[in-house]
């Protein structure tokens, strides 16, 4: 399966993703924002970084590149498209998803072992997960916070939309712990922590086993694969 | 607004008698006669900014050059085994095996920090990743040495807000992990904290690239971010000199950073080295397109021809004299081929970054710069870029220095009772010194790039260069102001040892030095006499330990009011290691370990964390440094960790045995029982030195039992002295000092990590 990492300038852990692509089993393709190209992929992934510098609001412009018209093309006809931290503020950008991600609240840049609960596996990045499972990833971002108004947070609720919360710490003052979301169909799904920085043991977050050797984030790389032979 | 007239070379020679302002440049009487002979006529004004900023003491380094020298004499075969550039260029490069080399610096950008925290602290960053970048390497991690005033004084809150969010600012946009540093607060430093940023690179020897500019008539390119009027300063005199009415122009003397621009200008020059589009290239810091130009030339076939009207501005408005002084930041200059200058330019169009050709490189052994059509430049750039002024300053040995050294610790008191030491260490392990620095390195990725096998709080950083292989590189970066103090010559040898040991204990082996030497006014003999002193320890102790320095960085004036600061002369050691999985934590995971001392104990507690923290105390001498048994340390750890025999190593640095122990618990939360009979039999010393003296040379390792027998054997084969002083303990939950006190881990780590948060803010998930 050809699993495709968009690279916008200022992209940072877009070589992290392909790294995970591969180690979860897929192949790796890099794709470019300016090019109308997405290389004939099954999967798309929008890494972490500081696309743009940020500058207007985070994900705002690169929203708005060339290859993000394919990419909101490909996920409403039902690709699997994930957006980690730099890559989920894009895909709210892009009204992919719903909500909007703000400042932390405790208004500094915050890197930490987060864990998470994931809430729901009915999305082709989660399958591999059981739902109520604890995982530590990676989180580092300066403006984490998920919003979203009261109508709009009662239908991700309501609907079961939640793919991640935050557990025994909220670190950005997220409405209701959310970490992660997906849309109504469950193709598309964004997060602000990291998987792609625990996938290989000897560079994730400590366990209590061994330093450095938490993978929690590998299960996402993985479930892509399964999704697209089931379907 | 009216138009600014360029002082041409012709007007230059037509009006000899035509005043300057060079003192307020900068430039001394004598100076400014000697550009004078030099030329043969007076300096243009665009000749004048050049030279003020080219022998500034930042950049022509004139009052330290004669003591530098050392570094280049005191070298052994041993030491340029691994090295393939020297110092001299933007950054040393080693040899680190498989093809690989890597390249790293530490430079201060210690006052821009003080008057605009957040900006002098980020662009410090960006400039140093951009030396990394010259030497055709990818940048692949940062680190960075801190000093702040006074934790308590109310402007310290706002410098070490500016400094860590500009650090981190910087460094998360660039993409490059952040793996460690040091902090230090003393009210030496609190009008003059210290910034000090390292960046490491790594390259394939192939891809080397140096700041020359041969080949007559190649290119000279200009790329990146368009200039602009930061970081000026003193040109905004000639400018208003020289304006027809109208006052003096202000413009910012500190630079604005954006690293967006130079994310995007790190992957554009990537991209141009592999596509073979550059035969020298130089980043544009301190004095710009000056020193770029300048040096190039100089380093290579001597002459370059350019045109200002042909650079890229942000404000159509500077004059030709600032835009040769402009310090905007993520600008690179090139020179390329012009076969090669259309691939060029369309590696720099996918990134979307500007490049603009000022000229070409030219053998007329001169340097002409034009504008408007006028020459404003013509210099020969040898004696703009390298044969500055030299300054054999005179030394004083300090007045004061006596009185302090004997001074000793063994006045103040000490007790035996188990309460009255648990209080000591409890102080201690709260003082701002030692604290936990959770506050600032929570504020850094470490992650990006997925390549980091060690970082804060282990004691060195490492990096993963080889994904194949695992070959990586270990750093460690070290400076203790409060010894050089005591003594400039031990001190800077204590900074180097400790670095070194920081190192070997990651189970790396050291192999090369750069270092970032903060020292106040060389115009006070004192200071220059502690820099001498200083520089001279440091060129003696890595002749001793057989690892050159390969570049580095002076920063003079550092003061607060008329007090120079402690001298700090920082060092940064760079060790190998041939498969990152052998690396060692500096603390322990597993229980029922054995803990063993490596190195014996002396009663050394002069500039120590409990004279100074527990009694408020400064003087006497530093600890000892052998050298002899700091490598035969060294050897051992590398070889327990390549042959796993050890499962962890904490080195003993200020705080001591305690300090380390704790260390290591609070490393992975995992409780210890420790004993200080042995230390105290063998060693001859009392309670106090067993717990918290500070001599040199000694590791604490945990060894799994199946291990012992063959980690004894090691020590004996390798004559490493070591003592078994403890066991860990999961259940406890505590370290237990048998027979004097014990202390929870939860008790301990809320000590250690109040201290910051308490100043500065809270710690998410604190």
């Amino acid at each position: 399966m050809r699993v495709g990492v968009v690279t916008f300038p200022g992209s940072l852990d877009d070589r992290d993703a392909l790294r995970a692509v591969k180690l979860g089993g897929g192949e790796p393709v890099s794709l470019w924002h300016s090019e109308h190209d997405l290389k004939g992929v099954d999967a798309i992934i929008l890494p972490g970084g500081f696309s743009y510098g940020d500058y207007l609001r985070c994900g705002a412009i690169a929203a708005h590149s060339p290859i993000m018209t394919d990419v909101i093309d490909a996920a409403n006809k039902g690709m699997p498209v994930l957006g980690i931290c730099n890559g989920f503020q894009i895909l709210v950008e892009a009204h992919l998803l719903a909500g909007g991600l703000i400042r932390n609240d405790h208004g500094a840049f915050i890197r930490r072992d987060q864990k998470l609960r994931v809430d729901n596996t009915d999305t082709p990045w989660t399958s591999g997960y059981s739902v109520g499972q604890e995982i530590t990833i990676p989180l580092k971002n300066g403006e984490g916070g998920f919003i979203a108004d009261d109508a709009t947070l009662a239908q991700l609720e309501g609907d079961g939309l939640v793919v991640f919360r935050y557990v025994d710490v909220n670190p950005n003052g997220s409405l209701n712990d959310i970490a992660g979301i997906r849309n109504a169909r469950g193709n598309v799904v964004g997060l602000m922590p990291h998987p792609e920085h625990a996938v290989e043991a000897g560079f994730g977050p400590d366990t209590s086993a061994a330093m450095k050797s938490g993978t929690d984030g590998l299960t996402m790389f993985q479930s892509v694969l399964a999704a697209s032979i089931l379907s | 607004m009216t138009e600014h007239i360029p002082d041409t070379v012709e007007n230059a020679s037509a009006t000899p008698e035509k005043e300057q302002p060079y003192d307020a440049l900068g430039l001394k009487p004598d100076e400014y006669a000697k550009i004078r002979e030099i030329l043969g006529r007076r300096p243009t004004s665009g000749e004048l900014a050049m030279y003020s900023v080219m022998w500034s003491e930042h950049c022509s380094y004139k009052s330290s050059k004669v003591h530098l020298r050392q570094f280049g004499q005191k070298v052994s075969p041993e030491m340029t085994k691994h090295l393939m550039v020297g110092m001299g260029e933007n950054a040393g490069v080693v040899d680190i095996g498989e093809g690989w080399a890597v390249t790293f610096k530490i430079e201060s950008h210690n006052h821009p920090s003080y008057i605009e925290p957040f900006q002098g602290a980020a662009t410090g960053v960006g400039g140093i990743v951009r030396d990394i970048i010259s030497m055709g390497a990818r940048p692949v991690a940062v680190m960075d040495a801190l000093r702040f005033g006074d934790i308590d004084h109310p402007d310290t809150l706002r410098v070490v807000n500016g400094v860590v969010s500009g650090i981190s600012f910087y460094g998360n946009c660039l993409g490059l992990p952040n793996i460690g540093g040091e902090t230090w607060f003393d009210s030496v430093y609190q009008a003059n904290p210290l910034v000090n940023a390292l960046a490491v690179g790594a390259l394939r020897h192939d891809d080397l690239h140096l700041a020359n500019a041969k080949g007559v008539g190649n290119l000279v390119v200009l790329f990146g971010a368009r200039t602009g009027g930061d970081g000026i300063g003193g040109a905004s005199i000639l400018a208003s000199d020289t304006f027809a009415e109208g006052g003096p122009t202000k413009r910012p003397a500190v630079q604005v950073g954006d690293p967006f621009a130079e994310k995007v200008l790190i992957e554009c020059c990537l991209e141009l080295f592999a596509g073979k589009c550059v035969e020298g290239i130089q980043d544009l810091g301190a004095a710009g397109i000056s020193c770029a130009t300048s040096e190039l030339a100089s380093n290579g076939d001597g002459g370059m021809r350019i045109t200002l009207d042909n650079v890229l501005l942000r404000d159509p408005t500077l004059t030709a004299e600032e835009i040769l002084m402009s310090e905007s930041q993520e600008r690179m200059m090139a020179i390329v081929t012009p076969a090669k200058l259309e691939a060029f330019l369309t590696v720099t169009a996918k990134w979307d970054v500007e490049a603009s050709v000022l000229g070409e490189v030219t053998d007329s052994g001169r340097l002409i710069v034009e504008w408007k059509g006028q020459t404003i430049v013509d210099v020969d750039p040898r004696t703009v870029a390298i044969d500055g002024p030299v300054y054999n300053r005179p030394m004083e040995y300090p007045a004061w220095l006596d009185a302090l050294q004997s001074d000793s610790p063994s006045r103040l008191p000490r007790t035996v009772d188990g309460d009255d030491l648990k209080g000591q260490f409890l102080t201690l392990l709260g003082s701002p010194n030692e604290a936990d620095m959770d506050w600032i390195t929570n504020q850094y990725d470490h992650y990006v790039m997925g390549n980091t096998a060690l970082n804060a709080p282990d004691g060195a950083g490492m990096i993963r260069i080889d994904e194949e292989s695992g070959l990586g590189v270990a750093l460690a970066v070290d400076a203790n102001g409060q010894y050089c103090q005591l003594d400039p010559y031990v001190g800077a040898q204590l900074a180097l040892v400790e670095a070194y040991r920081n190192v070997a204990s990651s189970g790396a082996t050291p192999l090369a030095v750069s270092d970032c030497l903060n020292f106040g006014s060389p115009e006070n003999p004192e200071v220059m006499w502690q820099f001498a002193r200083a520089v001279e320890g440091l060129a003696d102790g890595c002749l001793e330990l057989g690892i050159p320095v390969t570049g580095g960085n002076v920063s003079f004036y550092n003061q607060t009011g008329d007090v120079p600061i402690y001298p700090t002369p920082v060092v940064a050691v760079l060790g190998s290691i041939d498969n990152v999985a052998r690396r060692l934590p500096s603390g322990w995971q597993d229980d029922g370990e054995n803990l063993y001392l490596l190195g014996v104990t002396a009663d050394e507690l002069g500039g120590s964390a409990w004279a100074s923290s527990v009694h408020g105390h400064l003087g006497g001498l530093p600890p000892r440094v052998d050298f002899a048994a700091e490598k035969a340390l060294a050897g051992l750890l590398g070889a327990a960790a390549r042959e796993g025999i050890v499962t962890s190593a904490t080195d003993l640095g200020t705080g001591g045995f305690i300090r380390a122990v704790t260390d290591a618990v609070l490393r992975f939360g995992v409780g210890a029982r420790v004993w200080l009979d042995g230390i105290i039999e063998r060693d001859e010393v009392d309670h106090t030195a067993a717990l918290f003296s500070e001599t040199q040379a000694r590791v604490l390792v945990s060894v799994a039992r199946e291990d012992d027998v063959k980690f004894r054997g090691l020590c004996e084969g390798r004559n490493v002295p070591v003592l078994r002083v403890g066991v860990t303990d999961a259940q406890s939950h505590s370290i237990d000092v048998q027979e004097l006190f014990d202390v929870t881990i939860d008790e301990l780590s809320a000590i250690n990590r109040a201290t910051l948060p308490r100043r500065f803010g809270a710690v998410v998930g604190g």
